[in-house]
């Protein structure tokens, strides 16, 4: 489903990612790890296609074709989702409006007819059980006075509204106390299925206690250093990241 | 002799024959405060660009059109014509004036409470003049500049409204400027006194619009009186056409307790100067400003504020924001002054602009000037483009660019309106506002 | 608690410590401005006929214009025939060729003001240009400057040795009919520092000018050039006192930087003119015009002021920041007590892109004082990107005092972002007691509250600058609370 080839990206003028690559076939949940400023962050902006991170070299394919090259509104319809680390608050555009073009949006690209008001109602409210989130939400501004764990299951909710092929997590999992990690946990679960990839970037392996992945890897210093099953990501709770870093570096020299 | 000069004598022809006119019907006070107006627009002179209160915008267009007082003619506009100006689900007084005239027939006055009194002001200035003649020209007296002096000289019509102590109009009263083509090239003074006594309140809507496009200059001016514990909510919308010129003021008193709420929504004209001018002038008054300007085309819109705190413990909150686009021009300059005697003051004001397109431009002056030590004020202002975060979040949700830009455009926007206590009104202009900064179909989900 | 705040304790008590006098013959012109005037300054510079005709186009276009009237100050009118327009030390020959011909009275003066001008005694790290009423007298490090090109230089120095570069840039940025002040000045402006540094050189230590005004009657309508070539960096640093007396002198300096491709220029003052004293009579009326250019990528320009002295103060450090990427910084406390009035700020011109503006401004009123902050933030059509962050601050001590601030704001370009914010307050009782109940006394209570609202801008300044203008700080504001 998705294939990245010695994947080079800078923000700014600095280059992060130095040659990363990963495969990544439906059905699998793979789980990206590494330390503060190792590159995990900005590989999710990359695949989204925000603006100011370049790519210089390297390619991403996605079902065949180079995602690099479409808008970011583009691939959300081919189906790639992003739930975001820091969900931006937008405030005066209620949630639910930009729920329901956004599904809208995405179902056209799928050929399917654009919903109508109690249809989408009625499945927006379904959803909202899985993320479980109270429908006074559904009227305020897109996460505006939100608390974190707020934005984060209103990430989840977008997530199992628009029903991605490809969903990538950045971080969903910081930041939140048990209950709410349960919820997003749950929430991901939910949408395990054969058509579907999911890829779960995080610092801690706690998220892991609840989503079992298939495959880890370790990033460090913008490249992958390591891969492994889920035990690897055991290990590294045990031993930190110094040791991978270290036998990444020893690697490459 | 300056060039923006040259086209006052046009202006003068017109204050004499008025005055020539009027000189038997009047009573005395008016006439000379007439003459006064009429020789201090003379002495004044149209305001150049070097004025400072004028930097930014410049009105030689209107100079040069020698815009001619308006032949009193209310025919044109018919019942199903205004229809679509009326506020939906808005029960309450309607009071139509066409080019200037107060048109009994198209009117609808409810039942008002005892103490209140609603009427034409030229009707008012014939019937009970001693009623007006403390207020009349007194408010916005001082702080005159030439359309002031030049809207005085030759006001004709508008509205008068008067609220005895105690008196509480429930329904708002909405006034609808109607101006026809036969109004082309003219000019118009609309002139509106409110006076609301103690403990009274009201809700007032002056509404402008134009039938049929047609080039003529609106020159308005209100003047509001606010008693103690008073409380009065003013909206003054304009939704003239794009060749309208319209420069409209609102002066204001307010008494020890009392409260007042401004809404200025600007949608339509080639060229508008709006000056508001607020002084809390007794213990514990209450000012609030809000502004909504969207300009496209070659639209100038220039809003000035103005806040006096006189006297202790007055609260003013401002809050103006600007949509351009095309080669659109807004200026906003608002001015909070604390007087020496005004401890406790508390003032707010912020501006905010938004730029869509490349040949639009912000001209943004907030200002204060603080002579109090105890006091909180503080101002913001900005100038700049949509959120790019929010941009890119909403992309991410597949929603299209120009989309997502229009609806951060409408956000931005409709924050102003979200301040309108009256729905019907604010529901009205929600809908304006899809329509104008929509790319696509309004969509009815916003609301 | 730190040394600083001790320090400002026992300087709490002081007065208006540079209002001495020095008792020194000088060479006088009597009070007058004309053409003769003009020619007999250029004459006593021996400067090149470039030079003269210069002074006498700008005397000329002076002759038509008016003073403003706009800045928020009151002042009765100057009468310009009444002005001193040289007054210089007298000495035995030409001029001084080294310190051991400088006269000793001198010396003595800026040892008293904690400048000394020996080498060995300076400030490490430190050169000094001492520019006494009309002339430069010392310039200290000049030799050792010069090994790496750097020039520093008492401003007619200038003129004789490098008529190029002054005539390349002289009025480049502040054209001679600027303003009213700048026109005067560019007639009659008698001395001043010069700075050159060439391409590529970071100046090893801080260059400072010293201004001392002395004479009765007399104005001082210095010109300071600075040119940092590409990829030079410079950081300067200017300070003022002048006697007290119970007259007005009027200070009409001009000020022009200009920062080519790469470099970095870093303008500090410390401005401490006599104020005046508590009922207004006497100080220091100080109009000037101070403008920056940024003309090549990535050029940065940074002013930094602590305005505490002068009756009145006009001026606007600027930046027009034309080259891509170039930086405009406005770091200032302006501080008005007694009956000082303040009408000061900057104007940042955006015209390249990318380029960044910051501007962060404290005003402490207290008295009678009257304290404006007045600034443009102009974005032109090309200034792609362009960013502008502006923070205005007012403190008010006592209810006679003033605050204002009027932002000019004019955007071209939809890509810019510009904001800014103000906020004026009281000084907060509740900090002044939290810190009497933790035994300071209200003074330093006073100090402590006062030096944290202005410690954005005295971080900006070099380290021996940013303890004089605290002290400074604290003398200024000496009784204001009570």
């Amino acid at each position: 489903m998705l294939s990245i080839k010695n994947l080079h990206a800078s923000v700014d003028g600095k280059p992060i990612l130095k040659g990363l690559s990963l495969e990544v076939k439906a059905g699998e949940v793979h789980a990206i790890m590494g330390p503060n400023g190792s590159g995990k962050s900005t590989l999710a902006n990359v695949l989204a296609g925000r603006e100011n991170y370049v790519v210089t070299q390297g390619e991403v394919i996605y079902r065949g074709k180079n995602l690099l090259a479409s808008a970011p509104e583009e691939r959300a319809r081919e189906g790639v989702f992003l739930a975001f680390q820091y969900p931006v608050e937008i405030p005066g555009v209620s949630n639910i409006y930009m729920l329901k073009a956004a599904l809208n949006a995405v179902r056209k690209a799928r050929g399917e007819s654009e919903l109508d008001a109690l249809d989408f109602i009625a499945l927006v409210k379904e959803r909202m059980k899985l993320a479980e989130i109270p429908e006074e939400f559904l009227y305020r501004s897109v996460n505006e006075g939100f608390s974190g764990g707020e934005k984060k299951r209103n990430e989840i909710l977008q997530m199992a509204l628009l029903e991605p092929r490809l969903a990538i997590l950045d971080e969903t999992d910081s930041g939140l106390d048990i209950d709410a990690l349960q919820v997003v946990a749950r929430g991901v679960n939910a949408l395990r299925s054969p058509e579907r990839a999911i890829v779960l970037v995080t610092h801690y392996q706690r998220l892991l206690n609840y989503i079992v992945p298939d495959y880890v890897h370790v990033l460090a210093s913008g490249r992958i250093v390591k891969s492994g099953d889920r035990t690897l990501a055991q290990e590294l709770d045990r031993q930190g990241y110094g040791w991978v870093a270290q036998e990444g570096a020893a690697a490459s020299a | 002799m300056n060039p923006v000069n040259e086209g006052k004598a046009a202006y003068l022809d017109t204050l004499a024959a008025f005055a020539r006119q009027t000189e038997t019907r009047e009573v005395l006070w008016l006439r000379a405060l007439r003459r006064e107006a009429a020789a201090r627009f003379d002495q004044l002179g149209f305001p150049t660009t070097r004025n400072e209160e004028w930097k930014y915008t410049d009105v030689a267009p209107i100079v040069r059109a020698g815009f001619t007082s308006a032949a009193r003619d209310p025919a044109g506009a018919d019942g199903a014509q205004l229809s679509r100006y009326w506020f939906e689900n808005l029960p309450g007084h309607k009071l139509v004036f066409v080019n200037g005239c107060f048109s009994a027939e198209r009117s609808r006055l409810g039942a008002l409470p005892k103490g209140a009194t609603v009427a034409s002001l030229a009707e008012a200035l014939i019937r009970q003049p001693q009623a007006l003649e403390i207020y009349f020209g007194r408010i916005a007296g001082e702080s005159a500049h030439a359309f002031t002096a030049l809207n005085t000289a030759l006001a004709a019509d508008g509205v008068y409204i008067h609220l005895a102590p105690g008196v509480q109009v429930e329904q708002p009263i909405h006034l609808l400027y109607v101006v026809t083509p036969a109004a082309g090239s003219k000019m118009l003074t609309p002139r509106n006194l409110i006076v609301a006594e103690e403990g009274s309140r009201a809700a007032v809507i002056e509404h402008y619009v134009t039938l049929g496009a047609a080039a003529y200059f609106t020159n308005a001016l209100t003047e509001v009186a606010v008693g103690p514990n008073a409380a009065v909510e003013h909206y003054r919308l304009q939704e003239e056409a794009g060749d309208a010129y319209h420069v409209g003021g609102l002066h204001a008193r307010l008494g020890r307790d009392s409260r007042l709420t401004a809404h200025a929504v600007d949608l339509g004209g080639r060229l508008v100067r709006n000056d508001v001018r607020a002084a809390l002038e007794a213990e514990g008054a209450e000012c609030t400003l809000n502004g909504l300007y969207v300009v496209g085309g070659r639209g100038h819109v220039d809003n000035h504020t103005h806040i006096d705190h006189v006297k202790p413990r007055g609260t003013s909150r401002e809050f103006y924001k600007g949509v351009l686009d095309g080669r659109a021009r807004a200026v906003f300059r608002g001015r909070i002054v604390v007087h020496p005697d005004a401890q406790h003051t508390d003032a707010r004001q912020v501006n905010n602009n938004l730029l869509l397109s490349r040949d639009a431009e912000a001209d943004s002056q907030p200002q204060l000037e603080i002579y109090a030590d105890d006091v909180k004020c503080a101002h913001g202002a900005t100038v700049g483009n949509l959120d790019e975060d929010a941009l890119f979040y909403l992309r991410s949700r597949a929603i299209e660019a120009s989309q997502a830009r229009d609806l951060l455009t409408y956000a931005f926007a409709r924050d102003v309106l979200a301040r309108i206590a009256l729905a019907p009104v604010r529901e009205r202009l929600e809908r304006r506002l899809i329509e104008s900064l929509m790319h696509r179909a309004p969509v009815e989900e916003l609301l | 608690m730190s040394v600083a705040t001790e320090s400002l304790d026992s300087l709490l008590k002081r007065e208006y410590q540079a209002g001495f006098v020095t008792d020194i013959e000088a060479d006088t012109l009597p009070p007058g401005l004309n053409e003769d005037v003009i020619r007999l300054i250029s004459a006593k510079k021996g400067e090149p006929e470039f030079m003269l005709e210069w002074r006498l186009k700008a005397f000329r276009h002076w002759l038509t214009m008016n003073p403003p009237s706009w800045a928020h100050v009151k002042h009765p009118p100057i009468d310009y025939q009444d002005i001193v327009y040289y007054s210089a030390p007298k000495t035995k020959k030409d001029g001084p060729k080294s310190l051991a011909e400088v006269d000793p009275k001198l010396l003595e003066t800026y040892e008293k003001l904690g400048i000394p001008l020996h080498e060995r005694e300076a400030l490490a790290g430190v050169a000094v240009d001492a520019v006494f009423d009309s002339v430069s007298v010392a310039t200290t490090f000049k030799d050792k400057l010069a090994r790496i090109g750097i020039i520093f230089c008492a401003f007619s120095e200038a003129v004789r040795e490098h008529p190029d570069l002054v005539q390349k840039y002289l009025g480049s940025v502040v054209p001679h009919t600027d303003n009213f002040y700048a026109a005067l000045n560019s007639a009659v402006f008698s001395d001043g520092s010069f700075v050159y540094v060439p391409k590529g050189v970071r100046c090893p230590m801080e260059l400072s000018t010293y201004f001392r005004m002395n004479a009765s009657k007399s104005g001082q309508f210095e010109r300071t050039l600075v040119i940092a070539d590409e990829g030079a960096y410079v950081s300067y640093l200017e300070g003022c006192t002048a006697p007290m007396r119970d007259e007005n002198q009027l200070h009409a300096a001009v000020v022009e930087l200009v920062a080519l491709k790469d470099a970095q220029i870093k303008y500090s003052t410390v401005q401490n003119w006599y104020p005046g004293d508590e009922a207004g009579r006497g100080g220091i009326y100080n109009f000037v015009t101070k403008r920056g250019i940024c003309r090549g990528p990535r050029a940065r320009i940074s002013w930094t002021q602590v305005e505490t002295g002068s009756a009145i103060t006009w001026k606007y450090p600027s930046v027009v920041l034309e080259g891509e990427e170039s930086v405009g910084e406005f770091y200032s406390v302006a501080v008005t007590n007694n009956l000082q009035q303040a009408d000061t700020g900057t104007k940042m011109i955006h015209i390249g892109r990318n380029t960044r503006s910051t501007i962060v401004s404290k005003g402490i009123s207290a008295a009678r004082g009257q304290n404006t902050y007045r600034g443009l933030v102009k974005i032109l059509k090309g200034a792609e990107g362009a960013r502008n962050h502006t923070q205005c601050d007012s403190l008010l001590m006592g209810d006679k005092c003033g605050a204002h601030t009027f932002p000019y704001i004019e955007v071209r370009n939809p890509t810019a972002q510009v904001e800014h914010e103000a906020t004026t307050s009281k000084i907060s009782e509740d900090q002044l007691f939290y810190l009497q109940s933790r035994g300071l006394s209200s003074e330093d209570a006073v100090n402590m509250v006062v030096n944290g609202f202005c410690k954005r801008v005295f971080k900006e300044l070099p380290m021996e600058f940013a303890v004089e203008a605290q002290k400074l700080l604290s003398v200024s504001l000496e009784g204001a609370v009570g």
